[in-house]
């Protein structure tokens, strides 16, 4: 007699209202491939935890945003945001597709760099940036956006000294109307602190102010926010050409489209409440194209986009270790990936599949990762299928901001996958080993002998 | 482990606590246990006649049977 397929036996209460808990069966489909991987053979070539990409998705996410604006306005050019993803393969993807880098640091540039990105495609951004740096990204004639006055004052000791004359932006803060206020990067709009930099920037002979760049937010949910802020990038530039005649060749907006990830604590599920890139779209061209630019006149636009083009490109499959009950009765799951790996739970409640079938049972569980820390939780609640040791999951849409703020702490971290258009699997970032981590470690010569028997 | 005397309990694993007013649902498997302990059946039998029906090995099923048991007592389901 052939035996029945086993799951773990369960009771459950039945409580009033209990039932539409359960949602709908579709929630829990498994997720048996990636692209046309089988999610089996991605875990028997390279273990879990493991990260994987679809290069299909990315090059979708690129070529769908640049339609989007290109067919509403005529001068549009992205340039990938290194910190939101920055593996050499990815950025390099960005790249062929037309991307050119932003980037926040000295290391980042040089990334940019060694990817073959020439010099006067790199954005260069941020808070940090050494005179070196400032020298060099001079030199190479990249876009160097000015953060705050003693950058703006180094750089112009700098282009003196050198005899060089960088083209610079300058960031711009502001109210969007939304909340938090981001006023700690840039130039402030509204008491007049841009305008005086600006100013600053015109009258020295040593800096061609050639845009003007803000980034206002990150996951932005209100398309009317990039509306104004589009209104006053082009009143700054309206001002400048009324004042100076002088003609600013690029407006950039920075990032902050939201992917469809569901933020903590929302009610319904990002799905189906982010607003579309059209609709971004729309608020931030028709200001552009109804200020009263002369044709000749019109600002390229910028934009830095970061997790709406990755985001959903990004799978992370891992194990579980263990199942228990909490003293109150609840179900806890224990999973080989935790907020190290997959820091982005901080923010999310990521979605998450089984990787295989299931009976038609579901109960609450908390989803734990493997840190000996309390802070260590993927999933709060999430009703699943009854999950036993050694079964795998999916988790979506983790392709932004993990695979770079992910933290070697009590693991190490895991193979990053890419699945090219044709459906082969390339390792982008082997896991790391002991011997990587210790590399850079030292041991003064008086700890070598040990002790201890 | 012995079933309470009042509880009641249908095909479809739906497990009634005329005591409480508490009514449950299980899973076909956990249905099964349930019948077995009405039938007044040891744990070690329970386990051999669970092992043969369903693809499960002793080790893995006796810890998931202690686990259902002390659900079983959180609900006062057994005595
Ligand atoms: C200056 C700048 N540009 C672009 C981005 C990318 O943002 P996002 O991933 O929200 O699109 C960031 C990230 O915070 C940023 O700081």
């Amino acid at each position: 007699m052939e035996k029945i397929r086993y799951e773990r036996p369960i009771i459950q209460k039945m409580n009033t209202g209990l039932m539409n808990k359960f949602g709908t069966r579709t929630e829990y489909e498994p997720v048996t491939n990636i692209e046309s991987i089988s999610v089996k053979s991605l875990i028997n070539d390279y273990g879990t935890p493991l990260f994987v990409l679809s290069e299909k998705q990315i090059r979708r996410n690129y070529q769908n945003a640049n339609r989007i604006f290109k067919t509403r306005y005529p001068k549009v050019q992205f340039a990938w945001s290194y910190k939101t993803n920055y593996m050499n393969a990815v950025c390099s993807i960005f790249h062929q597709e037309g991307s050119w880098a932003e980037v926040v640091s000295g290391f980042e540039y040089e990334k940019a760099l060694q990817n073959g990105v020439p010099g006067n495609k790199i954005i260069f951004n941020g808070p940090d940036k050494t005179d070196d740096q400032l020298v060099k990204a001079a030199k190479n004639n990249s876009l160097i956006h000015i953060d705050h006055f003693d950058e703006l004052y180094s750089l112009i000791r700098l282009s003196e000294e050198n005899s060089l004359k960088p083209r610079v932006a300058i960031r711009v803060n502001m109210d969007t109307g939304i909340y938090p206020k981001w006023d700690r990067f840039g130039f402030n709009f509204e008491n007049g602190q841009a305008w005086n930099a600006i100013t600053r920037i015109i009258n020295s002979e040593n800096l061609d102010l050639v845009g003007l760049h803000c980034h206002i937010g990150t996951f932005m949910l209100s398309p009317s926010a990039y509306a104004i802020a589009s209104t006053k990038l082009c009143e700054l530039t309206w001002s400048i050409k009324e004042k100076y005649n002088k003609i600013i060749q690029y407006i950039d907006l920075g990032g902050g489209f939201p992917s469809a990830n569901t933020l903590k604590g929302a009610y319904l599920p990002g799905s189906d409440t982010v607003p579309s890139i059209d609709q971004f779209a729309d608020a931030i061209t028709d200001v552009i194209l109804g200020y009263g630019f002369k044709q000749e006149d019109l600002p390229l636009l910028i934009l830095e986009s970061g997790r709406v083009l990755i985001d959903d490109a990004g799978y992370l499959l891992g194990s579980v270790l263990a199942t228990k009950r909490l003293s109150d009765g609840r179900r806890a799951t224990i999973l080989n990936f935790g907020v190290n790996t997959l820091f982005t739970a901080f923010w999310y409640d990521h979605k998450i599949s089984p990787a295989q079938a299931f009976g038609s049972h579901t109960e609450e569980m908390v989803m734990y990762g493997p840190l000996c820390m309390n802070i260590d939780i993927v999933r709060e609640s999430i009703t699943f299928p009854l999950l036993e040791k050694g079964d795998n999951v999916v988790v979506h849409k983790v392709g932004a901001y993990n695979m770079t703020q992910w933290m070697q702490f009590i693991t190490l971290r895991p193979n990053i996958v890419l699945i090219d258009n044709e459906n082969n699997t390339h390792i982008i970032r082997k896991a790391e080993t002991l011997d990587n981590l210790q590399t850079n470690e030292q041991l003064p010569e008086h700890l070598k002998k040990q002790t201890l028997k | 482990m012995t079933l309470k005397k009042n509880i009641a309990t249908s095909e479809e694993g739906f497990v009634f606590n005329p005591g409480t007013g508490d009514s449950f649902s299980t899973n076909t498997i956990g249905g099964d246990i349930i019948a077995l302990l009405k039938d007044n059946k040891s744990l070690k039998e329970i386990s051999e006649i669970i092992c043969k029906k369903y693809d499960v090995d002793k080790d893995q099923f006796e810890k998931d049977l202690d686990d259902f048991e002390s659900q079983l007592k959180d609900y006062a389901i057994i005595d």
